[in-house]
């Protein structure tokens, strides 16, 4: 277990790299010119193009321009943006909001997901099953942006119950509708998965073995069912965790949340590559690390899957 | 010209997906809340895209924080119409409008209490034209005899080699007289030139910014009615009240705060439960159904501005191009009154010329019938062009960009109404680039398959800034490379013509002259859409479009 | 209720296409057995029956529009936009004046086309990528696994707008058609990983059980054991999350569209028309309300036809 930690520890390192190296290639090379649309209906002013390209070394072959920023980058130096704000600034304003928000979310995510999916796989087809299962489907079935807005609209503007927006200080109590809003369609996924892999171990040996021996139910669901049943579930979490963060663009737009997806989709669109690069690589780094956690615990929670 | 504003938002369906300007709403009077500071104001502000430098601002978010901070030469009176009246300048005097003399009033102070002099002028027009600096707005010194001394060019535009290092540091045409006095030379006449003054970039700088620029646009210290505080990236840019001010128009507010918002919508919000004091820009969510006004009542501000929106048609394409009754048998085919109406809420307004209406020497009507819709007109006019030995493109692009401005319905409803004249023979389509920047890189390099939207925001109010920077042969934002030498001549006497009157008529002839070939089909002009809390009174808007913070009071509570 | 075989044929066969497609090289001995069961299992579930109806229904739209309405979605007359339903439009109109009904029956066939087809490409290279990862184990385990992670980081945003303004640039006149495939191609190049890691999982979780190291001590061949053992046990979850991918695929879509990035208008897709009055909610909720509902029935669809899939198909459920 602990040469398998390590050896994934150590694989992190190409990864990161080949990822690094790939945003900064895509972003830099994004079709048009980085500087042509920071000017309005006029073409830019050369010199200003010219110290630009100079400070972010876009003459150079790529592989020097990559050298360049890594070289910065191991130094602690992010640089600075095009409008002249030091990137670690940035980042430090913006990671702690997002976090904040997938935390939310990710609670939402275990709390109403893997709850519905658990009560739901133990009595399918009653009431309660068909309830949850048809609103999962809904929540499925609308693209994020419209329960954000449909959300907004409804209990922020008509009802007055939340602040239509979240204020600068991302207090806690308001983040439950946008985290909810973020975490819809993982929710929905996740009761579904633990749904069908709990009604599937129910049938199985073990389970009818545990019950023949005449444990309480209760053990027999907490102890054997549970833990083999929420496998594919914390896959699913595992891997959302990246996306949560990455994928909070639409919802941190809709709720006014300074975070991480709104600054890589504004880099994104502005052509402005010297915030993406580290942001995208933090949150690669968010990624594997939690896939890593995810195969660990796959270990704990099923005996039957071993590292060698 | 700034960067128009409707690029600060992703407008339109992705309002809420902004881009540039972003975030954190409240943030303003520490906790958002109206009353945190009773002598505070809080007006919408966004992120600025550069460093609070004048000569670095081409876009509305910075520009309008430093015309708080800056006062220039001239400035431009909203209470007439945004003409322009002497500020720092005492006079502004030339025989030939090529030979300036600009003298300066005595005792104006910058923030940091030194004095405003000559030379900060001098100085800075100099630092800021200087090709090294790379400021955004170098070229606009570009009038001034010797500029091509401290400006060079790479010579192979963006390849591996490098400008040559510039000749000289100064201008040859500037030069300092006495203390309040100096002496500016072009090296050719523009009858416009005091009026360009008031913009931004000609702003002074203090002797410290020379010392240190890096300070300064962490600090910028500016000799205009509001000094800067301090600014939270993507939150606030908080100013207070220079008590030294020395111009006519100073602060009656003590604190003014820019809050940047993620979204329109949530400033919106904000502006209706009055956290927000003003706001320049009414989301459409909020025009739709004319629902501002309802929430807003007397608190609504309608007026219009300086933009003027148009498509254009390149001229280094025939294919597109064509000939001048199959551009006109386009215009008339675009239903402009029902769309400025139902997709706009008549937020924008059908125009009949190529200069927005409200700058100094517009005259109304230069296109005449063939800005309106008639599709009779339209369909004859279009076999004309057929039987002169066009042929249409099968599909004519409209091309605009996804990312921001919300230019999507309004392409796609012209796209329909031309469409739909035609019958189906020509079928027009509106085609997205995903970003601005890949939009803008396209047309700068001359490569559209198609026809494409353009948009003019006034820098300064005039009609000359609405014509010799669009459609001079060569000039700056010629993208669609229109040619015209009669139209390059007449351009040509009113730059030279002395008395103001007779200049302004020869321009407006200039403008008639655009109907002929009609390179840029004219659709509509802004209006203005802004609202204010209860908190405020005296509220007056710019012709720009934004809050006269220096006007603006605050309710005694 | 009658005998439902007659109304069947369009949606089974292709659904039964899609998962044998996944196993066609497989050397079954008997090919037919599991699915005939299945086949035998489903013609008597009503979740099957009525999912089946309304997805023939659906499909029926997509293939034919023009036998629900009459109206071309295309003409717009742009003085009665955003009008609310009535009794000549019965969904109203939208903001470009063009009737909704209309362009919800006419959006059906890109949304599902869409949504299907990236799933299968996703799927497809999602499970076998899983499947070789899982049972192969170490190398290929691990270079699969971080190769997909690389994907999984990518912001899907980012990707998005790279794959699609360098595979479509604009000024390079795609067709419409190309357009899709492109739209498809790339969802099914940022979502395959994660159907990767679903059927990775899957398999690891049965490949230590006693069936398959009896199978093993038999002497199977490795085809043998991934298709006869594994791949049956682990269908399940790939499954459920295909057809649940479907649905969100067509959400992705307009997300996509949302920003920018998606299908573009002349095309018309239920996405499309969502994004396009996401601004309008509060004024005229018609124009959005009408797509999203259809594209919910469309998602559930297809869930419920995925659940009773899975229960024919799990011999263990049986």
């Amino acid at each position: 277990m602990g040469r398998y930690t390590l050896r994934r520890l150590l694989q992190l390192i190409p990864v990161i790299l080949g990822t690094t190296f790939l945003i900064h290639f895509l972003v830099w090379n994004l079709p048009g010119d980085p500087f042509a649309g920071r000017c309005g209906e006029r073409p830019c002013n050369p010199a200003y193009i010219e110290r630009m390209t100079e400070l972010y070394n876009l003459n150079d072959p790529l592989i020097i321009q990559y050298g360049k920023y890594l070289l910065n980058l191991l130094q602690g130096n992010f640089g600075e943006d095009f409008r002249g704000v030091p990137v670690a600034e940035t980042m430090a304003e913006v990671w702690p909001n997002t976090v904040k928000l997938a935390v939310v979310a990710l609670s939402i995510e275990i709390i109403i997901g893997i709850g519905a999916g658990v009560l739901t796989g133990l009595k399918r087809g009653g009431f309660l099953d068909n309830l949850v299962m048809i609103s999962t489907l809904f929540l499925m079935s609308l693209p994020v942006f419209v329960i954000g807005y449909l959300l907004q609209l409804t209990l922020g503007l008509q009802l007055g119950i939340i602040r239509p927006t979240v204020s600068p200080e991302m207090p806690w109590s308001e983040l439950i509708v946008p985290g909810f809003v973020l975490a819809s369609l993982q929710v929905a996924f996740t009761a579904r998965l633990t749904r069908a892999s709990i009604a599937e171990n129910m049938r199985a040996d073990y389970v009818r073995t545990a019950v023949a021996k005449g444990l309480p139910r209760r053990r027999v669901v907490g102890v054997h069912l549970l833990r083999n049943s929420l496998i594919p579930a914390v896959t699913f979490l595992g891997t959302e965790v990246g996306a949560l963060m990455a994928g909070a663009i639409v919802t941190e737009g809709i709720f006014n949340i300074n975070g991480v997806g709104q600054t890589i989709y504004r880099g994104i669109i502005t052509h402005d590559a010297t915030a993406v690069v580290p942001m995208v690589t933090v949150l690669v780094l968010v990624y594997l690390l939690a896939t890593l956690l995810v195969d660990l615990l796959y270990a704990v929670l099923d005996p039957r899957i071993r590292y060698e | 010209m700034r960067v128009s504003r409707g690029a600060r938002y992703l407008a339109g369906a992705a309002v809420l997906m902004t881009a540039v300007a972003a975030c954190g709403g409240g943030g303003g009077a520490s906790g958002g809340g109206g009353k945190a500071a009773a002598d505070a104001i809080n007006v919408l502000g966004c992120e600025p895209e550069n460093p609070l430098i004048p000569a670095d601002a081409n876009e509305v978010c910075g520009g309008k924080v430093l015309d708080s901070l800056f006062t220039g030469l001239v400035e431009y009176d909203p209470d007439r119409n945004g003409e322009p009246v002497n500020a720092v300048a005492s006079a502004i005097e030339s025989k030939d409008s090529k030979v300036w003399t600009i003298k300066l009033n005595q005792g104006w102070k910058f923030h940091d209490g030194t004095e405003v002099k000559a030379k900060n002028f001098v100085d800075a027009w100099n630092w800021s034209a200087h090709s090294k600096n790379g400021m955004q707005n170098g070229s606009w010194f570009a009038d001034i005899e010797g500029f091509s001394d401290v400006f060079t060019e790479d010579p192979d535009g963006d390849g591996p080699q490098k400008a040559p290092e510039p000749k000289s540091s100064t201008m040859k045409g500037l030069k300092v007289i006495d203390d309040y006095t100096f002496e500016v030379t072009l090296s050719h006449p523009v009858s416009v030139f005091p009026v360009k003054l008031g913009y931004t970039t000609f702003s002074p700088l203090p002797d410290s910014f020379f010392k240190d620029p890096e300070a300064f646009k962490k600090k910028p210290i500016g000799n205009g009615p509001f000094k800067f505080v301090d600014r939270k990236n993507q939150q606030y840019i908080h100013e207070e009240k220079f008590a030294e001010y020395k111009g006519a128009r100073a602060a009656k507010v003590n604190k003014l705060n820019w809050k940047i918002y993620q979204n329109e919508d949530s400033a919106y919000a904000d502006l209706v439960s009055g956290k927000l004091d003003f706001m320049e820009s009414i989301p459409p969510s909020a025009l739709s159904g004319d629902k501002w006004k309802t929430d807003l009542g007397e608190r609504a501000i309608s007026g219009q501005q300086m933009v003027f929106q148009s498509v254009t048609f390149p001229m280094y394409n025939k294919k597109i191009w064509g000939n001048a009754e199959w551009r006109k048998a386009i215009s008339m085919a675009i239903d402009r009154d029902t769309i400025t109406d139902k997709i706009f809420n008549k937020g924008r307004l059908p125009i009949k010329g190529w200069v927005a209406p409200g700058v100094t020497g517009a005259k109304d009507g230069a296109c005449g019938e063939f800005c309106t819709y008639n599709p009779e007109k339209a369909k004859q006019l279009l076999a004309e062009a057929k039987q002169k030995g066009f042929t249409p493109p099968a599909e004519l692009k409209l091309f605009y960009n996804a990312d921001r401005g919300g230019h999507k319905e309004w392409t796609e409803a012209v796209a329909n109404s031309v469409t739909q004249t035609f019958g189906g023979e020509v079928k027009m389509v509106a085609t997205p680039y995903p970003t601005f920047d890949e939009f803008r890189a396209a047309i700068n390099d001359h490569k559209m398959e198609g026809i494409y939207r353009t948009g003019w925001q006034a820098d300064y109010p005039h009609i000359e800034n609405f014509l010799n920077p669009l459609y001079k042969t060569g000039a700056s934002s010629n993208d669609g490379l229109y040619s015209n030498k009669k139209l390059d001549a007449k351009l040509k006497d009113a730059d030279k013509e002395v008395d103001p009157a007779k200049s302004q008529a020869l321009y407006q002839e200039a403008e008639a002259m655009l109907a002929e070939d009609m390179n840029a089909i004219p659709l509509w002009y802004y209006g203005l859409q802004a609202g204010h809390s209860p908190n405020v009174k005296n509220v007056k808007v710019t012709p720009f479009g934004e809050l006269d913070v220096t006007s603006v009071e605050l309710n005694k509570s | 209720m009658s005998d439902p075989t007659a109304l069947q044929p369009g949606p089974v066969t292709t659904d039964a296409q899609a998962t044998t497609e996944s196993q066609a090289t497989a050397p079954v001995g008997k090919p037919s057995s599991l699915w005939s069961d299945a086949w035998h299992e489903l013609r008597r579930k009503p979740l099957f029956i009525i999912s089946s109806v309304l997805l023939l229904v659906i499909l029926v739209m997509a293939a034919f529009p023009q036998l629900f309405t009459s109206v071309n979605p295309e003409w717009a007359d742009l003085k009665k936009s955003l009008q609310p339903p009535s009794s000549e439009h019965i969904f109203g109109i939208d903001i470009q004046g063009r009737d909704v009904f209309a362009r919800t029956i006419y959006g059906a066939r890109t949304s599902i086309l869409v949504g299907v087809l990236a799933t299968l490409a996703s799927t497809l290279i999602g499970g076998l990528f899983g499947i070789v990862a899982g049972y192969l184990g170490r190398w290929a385990d691990t270079l699969i696994s971080r190769f997909a992670e690389i994907f999984l980081g990518l912001p899907y945003v980012l990707g998005a707008i790279i794959v699609l303004s360098t595979l479509a640039p604009v000024s390079s006149d795609p067709s419409r058609l190309r357009i899709m495939v492109i739209v498809i191609l790339v969802m099914a190049l940022l979502g395959w990983p994660i159907l990767m890691r679903i059927s990775r999982s899957a398999i690891l979780a049965v490949k230590h059980s006693d069936y398959v190291m009896a199978a093993r001590g038999l002497g199977a061949s490795p085809m043998r054991i991934v298709f006869r053992h594994l791949l049956p046990n682990a269908l399940a979850p790939i499954i459920v999350v295909a057809t649940i991918t479907v649905g969100s695929y067509i959400g992705v879509e307009a997300t996509l569209s949302f920003l920018g990035v998606g299908l573009r208008s002349p095309v018309i897709s239920w996405g499309l028309a969502i994004s396009e009055h996401a601004n309008y909610l509060r004024t005229a909720p018609h124009a959005l309300l009408f797509p999203a509902a259809f594209l919910s029935a469309t998602v559930l669809t297809f869930v419920m036809l995925g659940d009773a899939v899975r229960d024919a198909l799990d011999p263990k459920l049986r």
